[in-house]
């Protein structure tokens, strides 16, 4: 005999009303056990794993990942099959409270007949305060009716912060009937005070002022990415500026190598070519922090940052330490098309193991980059600019830029993220260094 | 963060002194202020007490992620510092425990199942504190170490002292507690009039969200000097050192020899609580580096390196704790809802007229909507 149970969502936070359905660990079919974690939800608070009431058998998943879903609402359906009968007593906790809520609510039998809304009452988060607005209760007895200010010239009656209040929106007091205890005017009052009459009108142009953009996708893979990794590697960030003009010459000359008819090349090649070279020099760049260890990988996947329509993506040209110039130059041309036209594959995107970001296309000089999670640097290179620079000795005007190079400090010390952004200064100055030290 | 960030502790170029018996590996170190001699079936015991209360916390943060329980304060990563200072308590001992003492409560004799009434929300704490010489939880921070001056301030009274029939207060609070005023007035009063209490300071690193450099600026056990009686450091994962250094400080309490400060050195693994998520606020390697301190692991490694318990002692721990679990799910599930009149039962011990008055209007209220629809 089979017999299914529900596990309608629980409030995991003291007042919460919702929570985002994040992952399913388990699928229809599977066999469950008391306490295993059967799932990933995202509340106002955290996001926390629920484990499973039930043991038997997965029925159904009520409810996909992505999905908004109200406190009590069920999620899971379990088979616990015919062992044993009955249940539990008396019911959740959550039951019991669904089962008081459909004794006092009347429901709308019809979706035409719906019932007239109440505000809905906000719980408050402990420790979150309380929204304003959040709490509309009823009044218990009929407000006292609001005493007439004295007339004759005494302070009408308001706390000091209310007082400073009014002060600093610049509303008079004794213009105002107070609606609070004792007839005293209240922070309400002092705002009504303040708007003009057509206040109610004006409320809903107001909401317009901002948007609300939820947050899923790429924007809140990169959020979670770039909070872990900010979290958990102790970033240091290094700055360099380097005068680059010889690199703007070369890259003028390869575009008129045969080689690099078919490709764009663009200085970010050899910024790249130029980290490649350095990491070979400084292997701990290419290396991942593993708890216990350190990762030092071999092959170098190159992640390029690639702002596109969807957000912030990081495809990346694998094993790039391996490639000719002109192999790299057309990489990362592929490599910049697939992305921004939003059709990076899922292996592009993974298995980085350094990274570039060109923060100069967006106009800047500089940033402190943040790691991308499972790598031990990034560099950023900033715009190229017409600067007064002393070269050979005297003043002229060189083409100049900013390197930042971010790297966890678990995986290297200054000395070697030193090195690195040295190494790379160094051959963007002067590019014939690539071929020495290549 | 460590101590190590603290001014005191590195402006002198000391390491605070920990007391310590087992190391984080496992091995037995003597102190020679901490003598400290069990048989093996007491040290058997610890591991079992260790182990049961571990296994009962995590069950009630799984009770709390299934919506049984309203919130739950983990104790994971403590368990030694309160298992340890626990099992040295007498039968005339008094503890003023915090929300989180579920282990000193196990040493107490109070059922897993009582403390979870409170955290369903169906009582305000089930157990007689008479009964168990445990007090019930205190949610407000700090206060309750006011309540053991107190208390100790009367066993004085008593003119029990030095007797076989003394008893000694035990407070318990957290790192966070310390920066309370009622803290500060509890240690006045103490040491003024020399009560017999014993401060016992869980100092696992997190007052919530803030760190230990929020609360202090010299290592809290040193605070006590300031206040005029004695403070001590204690390897908070070591239960035979908790167990050692809280012994000798009840000892002392109850010859009349005035307070201690025992600070356990300790670190809080979970959340602060279920509704708390510690990711946003401290890294993860703090938390690894805490790990390799486990206080069960190193009893663990002592037992079975000096051949005390075999592996079949350590399976049958480990189902005794699942059955102890098991029950304490079956007994919250049946956890009675109390009725709408409980609200007024326990205002007054005896019956009160005005809270009379009260539970009729309540009673009056509520049978107003007998046979309502809504509007």
């Amino acid at each position: 005999m089979s017999e299914l149970k529900r596990f309608k969502l629980p409030d995991v936070g003291e007042g919460l009303t919702e929570a985002e359905i994040v992952k399913w660990h388990v699928a229809a079919g599977d066999a469950v056990e008391i306490n295993q974690t059967i799932v990933e939800i995202e509340t106002a608070k955290a996001v926390v794993e629920l484990p499973c009431p039930f043991e038997g058998t997965v029925a159904e998943l009520l409810v996909e990942e992505g999905a908004t879903v109200d406190v009590g609402v069920p999620i899971i359906a379990v088979d616990v099959g015919g062992g044993e009968a009955g249940g539990e007593p008396g019911g959740t906790a959550a039951e019991n409270a669904e089962a008081l809520k459909e004794d006092l609510v009347p429901v709308p039998e019809e979706p035409g007949m719906t019932a007239p809304e109440e505000p809905k009452r906000q719980p408050v988060l402990v420790g979150y305060g309380v929204k304003p607005g959040a709490t509309k209760r009823r009044a218990r007895k009929a407000a006292p009716p609001p005493r007439p200010q004295p007339a004759d010239g005494g302070r009408p009656l308001a706390k000091p912060p209310v007082r400073k209040m009014a002060k600093d929106l610049g509303v008079d007091l004794s213009a105002i009937t107070g609606t609070g205890p004792e007839g005293s005017i209240t922070r309400d009052d002092v705002r009504a005070a303040q708007r003009p009459a057509a206040t109610p009108a004006q409320a809903p142009a107001a909401q317009a002022d901002e948007e609300r953009i939820p947050v899923k996708g790429v924007r809140k893979a990169t959020a979670a990415a770039m909070v872990a990794s900010a979290f958990t590697a102790p970033h240091v960030t290094e700055f360099l500026q380097v005068d680059v003009t010889r690199t703007m010459e070369t890259v003028r000359r390869l575009r008129e190598l045969p080689e690099f008819a078919e490709v764009k090349v663009s200085p970010l090649l050899l910024v790249a070519k130029a980290l490649l070279t350095a990491v070979a020099r400084t292997p701990a760049a290419n290396a991942a922090w593993d708890g216990d260890a350190i990762v030092v990988r071999h092959r170098v996947n190159l992640g390029i940052a690639a702002a596109t329509e969807r957000g912030l993506v990081v495809p990346n040209v694998k094993d790039a330490h391996a490639l000719s110039l002109p192999e790299l130059a057309a990489a990362l041309h592929r490599l910049a098309e697939t992305a921004r036209s939003g059709r990076a594959s899922p292996a592009d995107l993974t298995g980085g193991t350094i990274t570039i970001t060109n923060v100069g296309v967006f106009g800047v000089d500089a940033g402190t980059p943040i790691l991308t999670p499972g790598e031990a640097a990034i560099l950023a290179f900033g715009q190229v600019r017409d600067m007064p620079w002393v070269h050979e000795g005297e003043l002229a005007v060189r083409r100049v830029t900013t390197l930042a190079l971010s790297f966890d400090h678990r995986v290297m010390d200054g000395a070697e993220g030193s090195a690195v952004l040295r190494d790379v200064g160094a051959m963007l100055e002067d590019p014939i260094r690539m071929l020495a030290w290549n | 963060m460590t101590i190590d960030s603290v001014r005191g502790a590195t402006g002198s170029g000391l390491e605070p002194e920990l007391v310590q018996l087992l190391t984080p590996e496992g091995e037995r170190v003597a102190h020679p202020d901490y003598p400290l001699d069990l048989t093996g079936d007491e040290l058997r015991g610890l591991y079992r007490d260790l182990v049961i209360v571990r296994r009962v916390d995590r069950e009630a943060v799984a009770l709390t992620r299934q919506g049984e329980l309203g919130l739950w304060a983990s104790l994971l990563g403590q368990e030694a510092a309160q298992i340890g200072s626990g099992r040295a308590l007498g039968p005339h001992d008094m503890v003023f425990p915090t929300y989180r003492e579920h282990g000193v409560a196990w040493c107490r004799d109070v059922e897993p199942i009582k403390l979870l009434g409170l955290f369903r929300g169906v009582d305000h704490g089930g157990w007689d504190p008479a009964e168990h010489g445990f007090h019930l939880y205190t949610i407000v921070i700090g206060s309750q170490t006011l309540h053991a001056a107190g208390y100790a301030m009367g066993i004085q009274r008593d003119g029990v002292l030095g007797t076989d029939r003394a008893g000694a207060a035990i407070a318990y609070f957290g790192d966070g507690a310390t920066s309370q005023g009622d803290v500060n007035e509890a240690f006045v009063f103490a040491s003024v009039f020399n009560a017999p209490v014993v401060f016992f300071c869980q100092n696992n690193q997190w007052a919530i969200s803030e760190p230990l450099e929020k609360q202090t600026r010299i290592p809290l056990y040193k605070r006590a000097q300031g206040y005029g009686f004695p403070g001590v450091r204690v390897d908070g994962n070591d239960v035979l050192a908790c167990l050692a250094v809280t012994r000798k400080a009840l000892r002392e309490a109850r010859d009349g020899q005035g307070p201690t400060l025992i600070e356990a050195f300790t670190y809080r693994m979970g959340a602060h609580t279920t509704t708390d998520d510690p990711t946003r606020y401290r890294l993860k390697a703090e938390e690894e580096s805490w790990k390799l301190k486990d206080p069960i692991e190193r009893l663990k490694a002592y037992l079975v390196r000096g051949e005390i318990a075999d592996t079949a002692f350590l399976d049958e721990v480990e189902d005794e704790a699942k059955r102890v679990a098991a029950d304490l799910r079956k007994a919250c599930l049946e956890l009675p809802d109390p009725g709408p009149e409980a609200l007024f039962q326990h205002v007054y011990a005896d019956p009160h007229p005005l809270v009379g008055e009260e539970r009729e209007r309540f009673a009056a209220y509520l049978a107003s909507f007998e046979g309502a629809t809504g509007e």
